[in-house]
């Protein structure tokens, strides 16, 4: 079958159609370039700017203070990848803590219970937003919306926007944690990274993303249950933004209603600065991490600039646009 | 030929990523007449055309358009002067009318709104020359291709162009609309514009050109200055070595049927299909566009659910209702359109071909690299297909595609499979090493079914032959008795076509 056939088919043009592309050993790299170089870039300028900048305290502290925004973008990470959108991860962390907190004060449940109750809810809650997505035919935006909507006022409702305090001492204990200067915190987000990572790259179901985010219709035709992988990714990042809901309460020793705060567009920023691509298919949990270091170096070192914290947002924008750029640059190059 | 009233290229050349896909083409398009341009995917045909057309610029020569220089900055500047493609990929306002279509770009305005009475009279009449009736003032939404496309050389004809390159206007039309493109190429010519025509049908190349030009490897490799050439002879000089395109018979099937399908039926689209395959048989599937054949396999290969009826495989009735509950039967589908239904193109072969199986094959364990590259390199080695496994397969050519999207399904061991225009759009030596990859996949035993719209693939693959008209299944032919007529009389039936 193979020697009459390699005769036939007249190919010699066919690998002449093909430009010559030099492919790194790890094709991730090409797509981290650009990124990279922006959070190198950041550094040194950060650390000419103040000597306090590159220390191992605030350097710890950076790490202490990305991790809720870490975990969320892991979720978000995954939601972006089947060509998704999650615009509720803020809120649902919002309303899954403030219900852990509400079940434990009001209801007396056990502590632990109690937060294990607010996960269950965050991921409820993301597997609704799944169903809506993918068996409803609700757009992800619009579905989403709906949800962050909803979980808002829910969460506000609870406690008619009041703050509850009162959580036993070993949980802020814990949340300032450190191992060696490694907070506790980032630390489980360094796990949480590390095994969707795995997940991602060697996994079936977690390789499935990357089939559904490229072509759904292909993905449905090779007899992958599209519907239901994507109600399970929602319900991950619900169940992410319930964990962020945790450490949110643990930093803060308090459950607080507007917990959800400006979190949603740092989220999208992280994971569209680090090259996941929003029309799916493209990005890796690699790649929203470097986001997340983007994002968290500009926050923490504008710290000690004197510019005022409200250009944050300002400079946060901008970046998102060259980030895009020069992602697209890198692209057009290969 | 007087060169004042010509399309001239000289040294033409147009690289990309440092590769000349035309090499330094030197070719005359005379007007009032039509040109047949030959060659396989990839020869460079298709860049050719778009920068005559003003979509790519050249990297080096010139173009003379009457004895003029021509250098088009865009498709609407060599519109301006007179140069229309008609593409393959017909994208039309799908929201808008017909006449608004055909005017796109230029509305006529009368006193600050569109002139609707002018573009619908124009329209009608441009439209009546073709040969179709339709009521311009439709919306497009809800048109046959074929229509479409006559919606758009209209558009093209109203420019009064002076040369006008139709890239295989035939690929997706059945006999009696590729009649009438034909006619409509012959009014253009009639009209004194000078026509191009790429095809890969090479009877209705020779029916209709006065002149043949092939290209190979981005050169014009050879020129017939009649229409009148063998069809060998153009093969040879498409592929530069001989072969024919006589199809072998297949090797005889099995008595144990395998597929069997009892009255299926879906509300408004099919009913009453019943047929059974054997094992080790080629079953084709024939008919116009339209008659229901993707519909009846999409619904056997669970894409979509049938509304009623029955399918067996070995004697089992199996309950289709998924992709998945077809595959895990042993029934495979190859469906009709590899870019959108096929393969995922921003991913790599051996991905394409892993991506049904991983679940399959590593549940319980890890998917490495190292076990995408066997089983890749496997189906690579089988098929021949060429190009880098490390490519996404969006840069492979056509005919490669195809081959990956054939090794994703064969990859799996079908009992059934199931094959949805196997051929389109693919290259002429792609297209003979898919037809052997056919016979021997049903050599061994698979139970293969075939749907085609080249009535001359049908034939010279089968043991038998389905033809369906309008949703029925009219007859099934063995192969001894399908013949070309035969066939064509089923498929159509007696009723003639209309088109509101």
């Amino acid at each position: 079958m193979t020697e009459d056939k390699k005769e036939l088919v007249s190919d010699s043009k066919k690998a002449s159609f093909i430009p010559p592309v030099r492919i790194f050993k790890a094709s991730n790299f090409r797509m981290l370039g650009g990124p990279l170089i922006g959070l190198v870039v950041l550094l040194i300028v950060f650390s000419l700017m103040s000597p306090y900048f590159l220390t191992a305290q605030n350097l710890s502290n950076l790490l202490q203070q990305v991790a809720i925004l870490g975990i969320m973008a892991a979720g978000a990470t995954l939601v972006i990848l089947i060509a998704g959108i999650d615009l509720s991860v803020a809120a649902v962390m919002a309303l899954t803590l403030m219900f852990s907190a509400w079940l434990y004060e009001s209801l007396q449940l056990p502590f632990i219970l109690a937060l294990a109750a607010g996960l269950a809810l965050g991921a409820a809650i993301g597997a609704i937003n799944g169903m809506l997505t993918a068996y409803a035919k609700i757009q992800p935006f619009v579905a989403t919306l709906a949800t962050m909507s909803i979980c808002l006022g829910l969460s506000l409702l609870i406690t008619n926007g009041n703050t509850i305090n009162g959580f036993p001492t070993w949980f802020s204990e814990a949340a300032s944690a450190d191992i060696w200067l490694i907070p506790l915190q980032a630390i489980l987000m360094f796990a949480i990274f590390g095994f969707l990572s795995l997940w991602l790259k060697f996994r079936p179901t977690g390789r499935a993303l990357y089939a559904i985010g490229g072509n759904e219709e292909v993905a449905r035709l090779s007899g992958l249950n599209v519907r239901l992988i994507k109600t399970l990714v929602y319900a991950i990042a619900g169940g992410l933004a319930g964990v962020a809901g945790w450490l949110n309460m643990a930093t803060l020793d308090s459950a607080q209603p507007t917990a959800a705060g400006s979190y949603l567009l740092n989220v999208i920023a992280v994971v569209v600065i680090g090259g996941a691509s929003l029309s799916g298919g493209a990005g890796t949990m690699g790649s929203t991490l470097l986001g997340l270091f983007v994002v968290g170096v500009i926050n923490n070192g504008m710290s000690f600039s004197g510019i005022s914290p409200n250009a944050k947002p300002v400079v946060i924008g901008v970046i998102i646009i060259l980030a895009v750029l020069a992602d697209r640059k890198t692209a057009a190059a290969n | 030929m007087r060169t004042e009233s010509s399309l001239v290229c000289e040294g033409l050349t147009k690289s990309f990523g440092g590769i000349s896909v035309v090499d330094s083409v030197n070719l005359t398009i005379p007007s009032g007449k039509v040109v047949g341009l030959i060659g396989e995917n990839g020869a460079g045909k298709s860049t050719w055309s778009s920068m005559v057309a003003g979509i790519h610029r050249p990297n080096s020569g010139r173009m003379l358009l009457d004895g003029v220089e021509y250098a088009p900055e865009s498709p609407a500047d060599a519109l301006h002067n007179g140069v229309a493609l008609i593409q393959q990929e017909i994208r039309m306002a799908l929201n808008l009318s017909v006449a608004e279509n055909i005017f796109l770009g230029r509305l006529p305005m009368r006193r600050g709104r569109v002139n609707k009475d002018e573009i619908n009279e124009r329209s009608a009449d441009a439209l009546k020359m073709l040969g179709v009736s339709i009521d311009p003032r439709r919306t497009v939404r809800g048109l046959s291709t074929a229509v479409q496309q006559t919606i758009e050389i209209a558009k093209a004809i109203l420019r009064e162009p002076r040369y006008v390159i139709f890239d295989e206007p035939s690929a997706s039309l059945t006999a009696t609309e590729t009649d009438r493109v034909l006619h409509q190429i012959a009014v253009l010519k009639d009209s004194g514009a000078g026509v191009v025509f790429i095809s890969h049908r090479l009877d209705e190349v020779r029916q209709i050109s006065s002149k043949i030009l092939c290209m190979r490897d981005g050169k014009v490799a050879k020129e017939w200055e009649t229409g009148a050439v063998p069809t060998e002879e153009l093969v040879q000089a498409m592929v530069g070595r001989d072969f024919t395109f006589a199809h072998k018979k297949p090797v005889a099937a099995s008595e144990k049927i395998v597929l069997e399908v009892k009255n299926l039926k879906r509300e408004g689209v099919f009913r009453d299909i019943s047929f059974s395959v054997r094992e080790g048989e080629i079953l084709g599937i024939a008919g116009l566009v339209g008659a229901g054949r993707t519909e009846v396999v999409r619904a056997i290969a669970g894409a979509e659910k049938a509304d009623s009826g029955d399918i067996f495989v070995d004697g089992m009735l199996v309950k289709i209702k998924s992709p998945s509950s077809a595959i895990n039967a042993g029934i495979f589908m190859v469906p009709e359109d590899r870019k959108t239904q096929g393969l995922n193109l921003a991913q790599t072969s051996p991905i394409n071909i892993a991506s049904p199986w991983e679940r399959v094959l590593r549940k319980k364990g890890i998917v490495t690299p190292s076990w995408l590259r066997n089983l890749a390199q496997e189906s690579t080695k089988d098929f021949g297909i060429r190009g880098s496994l490390e490519l996404p397969t969006l840069r492979l050519s056509g005919g490669n595609q195809q081959k990956v999207l054939l090794a994703k399904w064969l990859a799996g061991a079908p009992k059934i499979l199931i094959l949805d225009e196997p051929t389109r759009g693919v290259d002429v030596g792609a297209k003979i090493a898919i037809y052997e990859i056919i016979r021997q996949v049903a050599a061994k035993g698979v139970a293969v079914v075939v749907v085609s719209s080249e009535l001359e693939e049908v034939l010279g693959l089968s043991h038998r032959v389905l033809v369906m008209s309008r949703g029925r299944q009219q007859t099934i032919l063995d192969r001894g008795k399908a013949t070309s007529q035969t066939v064509m009389n089923f498929a159509v039936g007696l009723s003639s076509e209309s088109l509101k």
